[in-house]
Parts: C-alpha cells; sequence; structure tokens
C-alpha cells in the first residue's frame, strides 16, 4: 500500500475514534466551564452507552436508541449536579462515585436482561446510524490526493460524526457570541460576580450540567449505534479520563478541544496500526508509549514544563454567597 | 436644573435598620438620610458597621427590621438585581469582576441587552465612549481586565453601575487598595459624577479622605449611628472623637516601666501582601525589653503584614530584623526557628491562623510546639504529657471549661483566645508579638488577658502589641507608634497624648501643629 | 435561604449519620436486585453463607479484606493531609514490578529475608510512584487528582509494555513473569496450618492480613501519635494554621504521598506475593479504586477502615458465591453498591443531616410553656 493512502487509512481510523473523544471533552468543558468539575465522564459514557443500546434493542428505533441514551446522561448528570450544586459536595468524590455506579449498573442490568455476560444483542442496521455519503464521493474520489480525502476523509461518515464536529463551533459561538455563554464563563471564574449582576448561580450551573449530559451521552451513542453495534460493558475503556486530559490540555478552549482530541485520537490510531509491526533500528514498536503519550503530555502541561494549563478559578469548589 | 434640598426628596432613607448575625448585633436601629446630588461620606472604625449597612442597601443581606425609601418611595430589596432596577449601583471592596474576560464583557455581564452579545455589545461601547468623555472614564474596552492596574479596574466597577443605569452610587473603602495617585484620580472621577446629580456613598476611615471629597458624613461606632455633620461644619478632631466616642477607658493596674537593652530592632522593613502590594514601606523601631509598645492604625495599614513578616510567616521585601542586637539570619526567619529563639506570637486571627478549629484542645495548646520532647520523648507523644500540659495551660490561664478533650471550636471566643495567650506565654519567650489579643472577647475575658500582657512585662519581656482598639491601646502601652499607609506617622507616650491625636495620626493628619 | 443547622451530639456525628448513609446505600441496592427480579433478602442471606458460611468462604473474604485494608488506608493517609489520591490502582501496580523484581532478581536472600526485602520493593516502587504526583501537587500546583487519573494510565501503560516485551518468559504465551521461589512467598494460611497439623481449606488467604493489621495499627499510631501525624493533620484542616506553627504544607504532602503509595503496595504484597507469587498483567482489578470506597465508609479511621475492609471482603467474596446461584446478580453488584457507598458515604454525606436533626430535635424537643 503507497504511504497516502495509508496515512489517510490511519487517519480516517483515528478521525472516528476521535469522536466520542471530542463530544465527551466538549460535555467536559461545558460543566467545568461553569465551575462544575467532572471526572465522572467515563462513566456517562457508559450510561449513554447502555440505555442507547437498550432502547435500541427494545423499539428497533435507532432514534429512540439516541433519545433514551441522552435522556439517561442527563439524569446521572442532575445527579452530580445536585450534589455538586446544592449539597455542596466534593465534586470528585461525586465524580467517582458515578464512575463507579456507572461501570457496575450497565453491566449488571445488561446481564439480568439479556443474560450474555452484560453484552446486548447486536442491533440490526435499522437500528444504527447509516453512513452518510457526502454528493459525489465517487466521482470525485478518482481525482488524486483531493479525491482520497473527500471520499475517505470526508464522506461516508454517520450522523453523529457531523454532530460532533458541528459541535465545536456551535460550542465556541455559544460560549463567545450569547449571553448565556458570558455568563457561564464568568460563572466559572467568579460566581460572585454573577451573584452581584444579580445572575442565578445555581440555574447557570444547573444548566451547564445538562448540555454537559446531552454531550456526553452522545459520546456513548456514538459507541453502539455508529460503532459497535452492541453494547459491552467497560466499552468506554478511558474514553473519559482522556477526554478530561484533553480539556486540561486543551486549556478548557473549544477549538483545541477539538484538535486535542483528533491528535489522541490520532495516537490511539496509529498504536493499533503500528501493533507488532517491527520498524527498522527500533525494532518492534512499543505501542504502550504510544497509548501513554496523551496522559504524559498532559501532566507535563499541567506541571507548567510546558506553557501552563490553568483551570477555571473557581472550578470544584461550591459556591456559598455569605462570606 | 439644581434641585434645592428639602423640595426634592431624599435619593436614599435608611429608617431604623437593624441586623444581627448570629449573636453579633451588627446593625442597630441606623438611620441615614442622603441627599440628591451630594457625596456623603460613611466613617468608621473597622467593625463599626459600615459594610453590613451597605449590604443590606445592595439587596446583599436583608435587614431583620427597618425600612429603605429610594427617591421617597418605600422599598424592598431582596436582591442585586433589585437594587439594581432602583438605581443602585455599587464598587464593593473586593472586585466583583471576572479577570480573564474583557472590560466590555465584564461591563455587559447581567446587562447583556439580548440573547446575543453582538447587539448589546455595540451599544454598550458606544454608552462607555459616552461615560468615558463625560466623566473622564476611559479605559479600553477590549483590554483585558485581569490585566489593568487596580485603579483601572475600579474604574470598571464604576462603569459597571454606570451603564446599568445607577444614579446612586456606593464606594465601600474605595481607596484601600489605591495608590495615592489612584485616589486622587478618583476623587476628581466622583466629582465629576456629582457634577452631573449623581448621589454617591462613600464609606471610608480615612478622615483625609472625608475632608477633601465629602460635602456630608455620617459616623458609625459599634453598629450604631452616632451623628451626621455638614463637612464643611465639622474637623477631623470632631469626626475622630464621634468616631472613637467616649469609650470607658479600661483602667488596669500597671505600675511604671523598666525598659532594660533593645530586645527586637528593625530596620526600614519593608513587606509586600499576596499581590505584591508594599504594605509595609520602610518601618523602623526599637524594643526593649520590659516594655510594651503598641502599634495603633486602623485595620488594613500594614500592620498585620508587619506582624506576619516579624514572625517569620511572611517573607521581607527590603530591610533587617534584629534580635539582641544581631541580625536574624534568613535560614532562621521562619515561624519555628523563631520560637526556638524565643519569639512568641498571638496571631491577629485565632479562627483562621491561631487555632485548628476541629483539633481538641489539648492538640491546639501545641500548635508551633508540637516538636518539643515534653510531649514525648522517643518517636511517639505521650498522650498523658499533652494533656497534662493543656491542663496546666488551662489552670494557669482559667481556661473554661478544663476540658482538654474537647473540640477547639466548642470553646468561646475568649476561652479560644486564653488558650492562644497560654500556650504562647507558657513557653516563657523573650520578645512577644501580640496581635488583636482581645478581638470578639468578652469583657471578663478582656481584662485577665490584659493583666496577663502587664505581668509579662513586669517580668521583662519585651512585648509588641498590635491593636485597632484604641482604648487597648491606651490601656496597654508603655509606648506608641502609629501606622497608616505602611508608615509610621507618629510616635507618642500614652500619658503625653490623646485618641483624638492619635486618631488624626491614624488618619495620615501627620504631627499636630503645636 | 435556609437556617443554620444546629450542630449535632457527637454520638449521632460519629455512629448516626455515616450509618444512615450506608444504610441508604444499601436499600438502593436492594431496590436495584428488585428491579431485576431477584429476592434482595435471599441475595443478603446466600451473600453471607458465601462469605462466613464455612472457612473457605472465611478464607476468601479475609484475602479480599487485606487487599482493601491496604488501598483503603492508603487513600485515607491522604484524605487527612486533605489529599484525595485516585492513584492508588497505579501505585499498587507499579509496587507489584517492585515486589516482583525483588523476588526474582534477590534470590541469594537467605530463606525469607527475600520476602522481607519483596515487601519492602513494593513500598518502595509504591512510594516513589505516588510521590511525583505528590511534588507536582507541592511545588507545581498540578492537581492531584487529575495527575493521579493519569499516572494510573500511565502505570497500565509502563507495566503492560513492561510484562508483554521485557518480563514474559519466552515462549509463553501468558504476560506474566516466572513463579517466585518459595521464600519469595508470603505464607498462606493453609500451610500454616497444615505444618501445625491442623486441616485448613486451601485459600488465597495468607500473612499478609496480619501485615494488614499491623500497617492499620501503625497508621493510627503515625497520625494520633507523632509529630508527623499531627502535622499531617493540622495542613489538612487548616494549612494556614500550619505555616503559623512552623509546618510545611509542601514537604508534609510530599511525605504524605510517600506513605500512601507505600500503604498501596500492601495489595502488591497480598495479591502478587501472597497468592499469585508471579506478576500478571492487571492484577490490580480496580481494587484500588474499592479503596476509596473503604476509606469514605470507615471515615479515615483505621478501625473503620478494617470494619468497612471486611465488608467489602464479603461482598466481594459472597457476591460470588451470589453470582453462580443467581447468575442474574453478576459480580458487578458489587461495584454499584461501592459506588452508592462512595455517592452516599462521600458526596451526599450531609444529605440526611438535616431530617436526622429534624428528628433528634424533635424527640427532644421541651414542651412550649
Amino acid at each position: 500500500m503507497d504511504w497516502f493512502g495509508a496515512f489517510i487509512v490511519v487517519f480516517a481510523s483515528g478521525l472516528r475514534l476521535a469522536i466520542p473523544l471530542i463530544l465527551a471533552c466538549l460535555a467536559g468543558l461545558w460543566s467545568e466551564r461553569s465551575g462544575v468539575v467532572d471526572i465522572g465522564l467515563e462513566g456517562k459514557i457508559l450510561v449513554g452507552a447502555f440505555a442507547s443500546a437498550a432502547g435500541a434493542t427494545f423499539t428497533g428505533s435507532v432514534w429512540i436508541g439516541l433519545a433514551s441514551g441522552i435522556a439517561a446522561t442527563i439524569a446521572v448528570s442532575l445527579v452530580h449536579g445536585y450534589a455538586s450544586i446544592d449539597q455542596r459536595a466534593n465534586q470528585i468524590v461525586s465524580g467517582t462515585a458515578i464512575n463507579m455506579v456507572a461501570d457496575g449498573m450497565t453491566a449488571l442490568v445488561g446481564n439480568a436482561i439479556w443474560s450474555q455476560g452484560g453484552r446486548t444483542p447486536e442491533l440490526p442496521s435499522s437500528a444504527q446510524f447509516e453512513a452518510i455519503n457526502l454528493p459525489l464521493a465517487r466521482e470525485i474520489g478518482a481525482i488524486p490526493i483531493v479525491g482520497p480525502i473527500y471520499e475517505r476523509l470526508l464522506s461516508g461518515h454517520d450522523l453523529i460524526t457531523y454532530l460532533a464536529f458541528l459541535m465545536v463551533p456551535l460550542t465556541y459561538w455559544a460560549l463567545y457570541s450569547t449571553r448565556f455563554g458570558l455568563r457561564l464563563r464568568a460563572v466559572g471564574e467568579n460566581p460572585a460576580a454573577v451573584d452581584t449582576a444579580g445572575i442565578s448561580v445555581r440555574a447557570l450551573r444547573y444548566s451547564a450540567v445538562v448540555i454537559c449530559g446531552v454531550l456526553v451521552g452522545l459520546a456513548g451513542v456514538y459507541l453502539v449505534l455508529s460503532q459497535e453495534a452492541y453494547f459491552q460493558p467497560h466499552m468506554s475503556a478511558g474514553r473519559g479520563f482522556i477526554a478530561l486530559a484533553a480539556l486540561v490540555f486543551a486549556k478548557w478552549r473549544p477549538w483545541p478541544a477539538l484538535a486535542t482530541c483528533i491528535l489522541f485520537g490520532f495516537l490511539d490510531a496509529l498504536a493499533i496500526r503500528l501493533q507488532g509491526v517491527e520498524l527498522p533500528v527500533i525494532g518492534p514498536v512499543p505501542v504502550q508509549a504510544i497509548e501513554a503519550l496523551p496522559y504524559l503530555l498532559t501532566v507535563v502541561l499541567l506541571a507548567g514544563f510546558i506553557g501552563k494549563a490553568i483551570p477555571p478559578r473557581a472550578s470544584g469548589i461550591p459556591y456559598v454567597k455569605d462570606r | 436644573m439644581t434641585i434645592e434640598a428639602g423640595t426634592a426628596p431624599a435619593a436614599i432613607e435608611l429608617i431604623g435598620i437593624d441586623k444581627s448575625f448570629g449573636p453579633v448585633h451588627a446593625n442597630r436601629n441606623v438611620n441615614l438620610v442622603v441627599e440628591r446630588g451630594v457625596i456623603h461620606g460613611v466613617v468608621g472604625e473597622n467593625g463599626a458597621g459600615k459594610s453590613t449597612l451597605m449590604s443590606i442597601l445592595y439587596g446583599f443581606y436583608e435587614a431583620d427590621s427597618g425600612e429603605i425609601r429610594v427617591n421617597g418611595e418605600p422599598v424592598r430589596i431582596r436582591s442585586s438585581r433589585e437594587a439594581i432596577s432602583h438605581g443602585i449601583g455599587m464598587v464593593h471592596q473586593h472586585f466583583m469582576l471576572v479577570p480573564p474576560l474583557s472590560v466590555l464583557e465584564n461591563v455587559m455581564l447581567g446587562a447583556e441587552g439580548g440573547v446575543l452579545l453582538a447587539g448589546g455589545a455595540s451599544a454598550i461601547r458606544r454608552k462607555l465612549a459616552g461615560l468615558g468623555k463625560e466623566y473622564g472614564l476611559e479605559v479600553d474596552p477590549d483590554a483585558t481586565v485581569g490585566e489593568l492596574s487596580v485603579g483601572l479596574q475600579q474604574r470598571v466597577e464604576i462603569l459597571k453601575a454606570l451603564v446599568r443605569g445607577a444614579e446612586i452610587l456606593v464606594l465601600d473603602e474605595p481607596t484601600a487598595v489605591l495608590t495615592p495617585a489612584e485616589a486622587d484620580q478618583l476623587f476628581e472621577m466622583l466629582r465629576v459624577l456629582k457634577s452631573q446629580n449623581k448621589t454617591i456613598i462613600f464609606i471610608t476611615h480615612k478622615l483625609r479622605e472625608i475632608m477633601s471629597l465629602t460635602d456630608r458624613v455620617s459616623v458609625m461606632r459599634r453598629g450604631e449611628m452616632v451623628a451626621t455633620f455638614d463637612t464643611a461644619k465639622t474637623s477631623p478632631p470632631e469626626l475622630a472623637d464621634a468616631m472613637v466616642g467616649r469609650k470607658v477607658i479600661l483602667k488596669i493596674d500597671k505600675g511604671a516601666a523598666h525598659p532594660g537593652k533593645v530586645a527586637l530592632e528593625i530596620r526600614d522593613l519593608v513587606v509586600r501582601d499576596d499581590r505584591g502590594v508594599v504594605r509595609v514601606d520602610g518601618v523602623s523601631f526599637v524594643l526593649r525589653e520590659g516594655e510594651i509598645l503598641g502599634v495603633a492604625g486602623v485595620a488594613g495599614n500594614g500592620q498585620s503584614e508587619l506582624l506576619e513578616a516579624l514572625a517569620g510567616i511572611r517573607p521581607l521585601s527590603g530591610g533587617e530584623i534584629l534580635v539582641d542586637g544581631e541580625p536574624l539570619p534568613p535560614a532562621e526567619h521562619n515561624p519555628h526557628s523563631e520560637r526556638v529563639i524565643g519569639i512568641g506570637h498571638v496571631p491577629e486571627d485565632r479562627h483562621r491562623v491561631g487555632l485548628v478549629m476541629p483539633f481538641e484542645a489539648c492538640e491546639s495548646a501545641m500548635l508551633g510546639f508540637h516538636y518539643e520532647k515534653v510531649y514525648g520523648k522517643g518517636l511517639l507523644y505521650s498522650r498523658k504529657a499533652i494533656i497534662a500540659d493543656a491542663e496546666d495551660k488551662m489552670e494557669a490561664f482559667d481556661v473554661r471549661p478544663r476540658a482538654p478533650l474537647l473540640k477547639t471550636a466548642n470553646f468561646s471566643g475568649g476561652n479560644q483566645q486564653k488558650l492562644v495567650l497560654a500556650r504562647e506565654i507558657e513557653r516563657n519567650p523573650k520578645i512577644m508579638l501580640v496581635g488583636q489579643p482581645t478581638r470578639g472577647v468578652d469583657i471578663g475575658a478582656i481584662e485577665f488577658i490584659h493583666k496577663r500582657i502587664v505581668a509579662q512585662r513586669d517580668a521583662g519581656k519585651a512585648i509588641l502589641l498590635v491593636s485597632v482598639e484604641l482604648d487597648e491601646i491606651f490601656a496597654l502601652s508603655d509606648r506608641i507608634i502609629v501606622l497608616c499607609g505602611g508608615r509610621v506617622t507618629g510616635e507618642r507616650k500614652p500619658e503625653e497624648t490623646d485618641p483624638q491625636d492619635l486618631g488624626l495620626l491614624m488618619a495620615g493628619v501627620s504631627e499636630r501643629a503645636a | 435561604m435556609s437556617a443554620p443547622l444546629k450542630p449535632l451530639p457527637v454520638w449521632a456525628d460519629v455512629a448516626v449519620i455515616p450509618l444512615v448513609n450506608v444504610a441508604a446505600a444499601f436499600v438502593i441496592s436492594g431496590f436495584v436486585v428488585l428491579a431485576i427480579g431477584e429476592n434482595p433478602l435471599e441475595a443478603v442471606q446466600i451473600l453471607i453463607t458465601g462469605a462466613l458460611g464455612d472457612l473457605e468462604g472465611i478464607g476468601f473474604t479475609l484475602y479480599y479484606a487485606t487487599s482493601f485494608i491496604f488501598t483503603g488506608l492508603a487513600v485515607a493517609f491522604c484524605f487527612h493531609a486533605g489529599l484525595f489520591n485516585i492513584g492508588v490502582e497505579g501505585q499498587a501496580y507499579i509496587a507489584g514490578l517492585g515486589a516482583a523484581l525483588v523476588a526474582l532478581h534477590f534470590g541469594f536472600l537467605p530463606g525469607y529475608f527475600l520476602v522481607v526485602a519483596a515487601i519492602i520493593g513494593a513500598a518502595l516502587f509504591g512510594a516513589a510512584f505516588a510521590a511525583i504526583p505528590g511534588y507536582l501537587q507541592a511545588y507545581r500546583d498540578s492537581h492531584i487528582v487529575i495527575t493521579t487519573i493519569m499516572f494510573n494510565y500511565i502505570a497500565s501503560a509502563i507495566m503492560g509494555y513492561l510484562l508483554v516485551e521485557v518480563l514474559r518468559v519466552p515462549g509463553q504465551m501468558n504476560a506474566e513473569t516466572t513463579a517466585f521461589r518459595s521464600t519469595g512467598r508470603v505464607p498462606q494460611f493453609h500451610d500454616i496450618m497444615g505444618a501445625l497439623g491442623v486441616h485448613w481449606p486451601v485459600t488465597p488467604f495468607n500473612l499478609s492480613f496480619l501485615l494488614a493489621l499491623a500497617a492499620a495499627f501503625a497508621v493510627w499510631v503515625v497520625i494520633w501519635r507523632t509529630r508527623l501525624g499531627y502535622e499531617i493533620r493540622t495542613v489538612g484542616a487548616n494549612p494556614t494554621a500550619a505555616i503559623y506553627g512552623g509546618i510545611s504544607p509542601a514537604r508534609v504532602t510530599v511525605v504524605t504521598t510517600l506513605v500512601s503509595g507505600a500503604l498501596a503496595g500492601g495489595l502488591a504484597v497480598n495479591v502478587i506475593l501472597g497468592e499469585e507469587h508471579r506478576l500478571i498483567l492487571e492484577y490490580t482489578a480496580g481494587f484500588g479504586f474499592v479503596g476509596i470506597a473503604v476509606a469514605l465508609m470507615g471515615r479515615a479511621h483505621p478501625v473503620g477502615i478494617i470494619l468497612a475492609a471486611i465488608l467489602f471482603g464479603m461482598l466481594y467474596q459472597g457476591g460470588a458465591e451470589l453470582a453462580f446461584d443467581k447468575p442474574k446478580i453478576s459480580r458487578d453488584m458489587i461495584v454499584v453498591i461501592q459506588g452508592l457507598v462512595v455517592l452516599f458515604a462521600g458526596a451526599l454525606e450531609h444529605m440526611f443531616r438535616r431530617p436526622v436533626a429534624t428528628l433528634l430535635a424533635r424527640r427532644t424537643a421541651q414542651p412550649p410553656i
């Protein structure tokens, strides 16, 4: 295979792997920009995936699968919101709890219903999102260089993929061009300023938590209704934490979040591709090194060795009005 | 379009405002009338209830009883939003700004003028430009607030209020964070606002500012509004008198001091606060054995930083500390080493600094001395020794209840403070740094604590006393220095001065005309 | 705004609230069992019988409990300094490497000195791996929660590489090391009993349990009876007061994470040196995270941790039996319970405060005069 073709293949697979990361990362961005730290993304992806698999399996409808996935993650997000906003809980503890409950509950219920060790039955293609071919994909595909990029990289993805990419400019626009976005950015930095301006801190943070639920729900839905066609226990496989790392790496900004998620997805695809490959001089590729790279980069960035990732100033701190 | 006073309703009337926080009665039956188009000063010592009163006016707290009238109309103000809608704007002492956002975004927050920012933004840009011209309040709308100087940040706060259509502007201690030049600019700005018939309530404890800026001035003392004057018809001594009041000067039996050799000397000390602002600006003094040197001053004039620097908590930005005539080596400028060489420290804030509230009293009673062998010779502590040591301290300082195992938080303020004193005194230091020893302490405990401090002096200890309570300074000190703006504005003997004289020094009015 | 809460009596704070919280977690778990169509009471009965019904069950229960005591202590030790160490899983994993390297390469050591050295190896590796996030928190201001999460994955990658590419026995399919010699193993309980002529069923229960109890006692001593513990608790409760008292929060942070990582190494001692006798892939199996639940449920006190660890040991052992008897209640149920305990004993710990306070107030209220 020629190098360009191989690159397209790896890159396309990296893009696919990046989709749930992008959605989960944006979800975390909304939550943390409002001041609610969310380390429960991993668990929420699982809940979204499981609920969408269950919904689609029972009804045969991809749309009901989508709706139930999102509804379930909103519910879980509200639990985290209640703990973080009303109960002024330690948000790390709350997120940890959500990860555990989600991990256990999805496997338990899946196993109880379908008795396949937690796996759900494979969905018929009618209950999955289908690839959307962009116009003239085949025809343009014949053109060298540009063709394969259009046909294999840009065309042929499903609804959620396009939605995920749409969410980036949408998030950017909402954050920086709308009243809600302005207030949200402010509440994550200095809730007292928002409060004295006569705006409800609580309502803002709950809204953010719900948006987080929708987006991270989509990430879970994608795994089932776009990628695998079934739910399997622990299938989130650390994506929630990679998304968290990407969020830190992107310094809580939408476009850098997209770039980081694509980079991390690409690294993942590369690791899969290079599994067992012997390179000249180096020998067998230490795949684990590539896998660990996102985490390592994030730690280095967080420690301020290259640049500095400063989280929203009020994130993780419950707002108490009286001083 | 001048309106004769008396014909138009007052901009603000506060009638019989009362507010308590638990046992603390912050405002008692406060009345205040602020006429339209004037600059009205509110002065008072720290804790006099000024900020609470203004927070009630701005809807941050609700009064327990009393009435607020705006332009003659009775109103209820339950939130900041309602205060804004009545045309009240507030510039908080701690700015309510979002540092990473731009000036424009900060000004817009809560007054965006629509779901999308674009429309409102251009309107507010125009307003900002207009206000900039009208009042000389120019500031780049696209600058990031966190990168602006403190003076400009304050300007943004004022603009926030004006953009929302504030007719009445409340400024809470606005000059506390400003350089003198910035303060002058602020005053100029406020005079322009006044000329446009805006009403300004100006809270401060600096008499110089009151005299130079305000038209009328009200004085608060211990939660009450004690007097209101036309500024032109009053004088700093009269205001200082009203602020300090005819306090019952606590008399304690105190013989003459017999100062010995110099125990502590500081030369040209410069200390910065956490934000890098110089708070102690070239202070020098000597402290002798067997004397109490009182440091008077309104809170926030560098006393806290001075005390922390001397105790080794805060680094020095300049100058030096000499103990027994020898410069304190940098390696020993830390709380632990200073305790070892015999410098005790009663911090100003026992809750946040001096004690660990969830700890048992006996554990709080060893903080800072926890490394000592008395508490256990080997690797392990001896509970017996810890409890016995605490019992001794509690006995010696009459801490009640005598319960070494009770949580620190469960003791009253006076008994907590006695515990701190016991801890710092019982190890027999030669120098004692004492901050606000009787803040929030009941009368009985005050007397007890004062006697103990004097007893320490008589035992030959060198004692530095920092207090914002003038009567405490008078009752205990053998010598008084006054800090204002981080500098020593004067030194007095207590028998050669009076509260009015000190009040002037504290207000930065240097050396009284002889 | 609601009225401030009156402080609860001490006994309510120490006993009633935590019990109510844990009870809530179990009641909800009961409803989950009901919802998947099983009888919760019957499930509890099978679970308890499976965990404590015979010597074999007890052996397994205590084996699991040993692991949880170590990881619970590791998490709790950091709690006292106000630090949240989510990285016990990764620290224990790396500690396994330390244990294995010593057990495999220090064979020249006489007799059981080998296993002692291997235990020290586990503690050192765990401590070192925990101290990096500790150092970054103390001196580089990077949040220990995020760093320890990242370090879990980094540990996983390091160990995956080493086990697959370096330590694996040539020609072997499984990514694991060779077995340790017998002096590199913590003696198992049934062997000891056998040597004494008493029959005891074969279980993984080993002497690490005694080490765990000793560690719990040592943690209690350190936290409440030493200068270090005093400094740790002061930093956790009030860092400003700590500085005033001449204590360096940064130094305390690093020391605390060192000790915490060493405690995490106990998991390697129990599982690697005590049962598997070789280093295997992903041996930690999420037990590091169980430590979070155990520490929260045990209120960060060693006695509470031992009790909570035994309860979780019962859940793991009884849960296995339960999954066998009632296939619908798979072992994932245990993870659900664990999560609910973290939720109710941790995140929502104050939720029942007001109802309990109201209830107590009503009971003790004086009739109006």
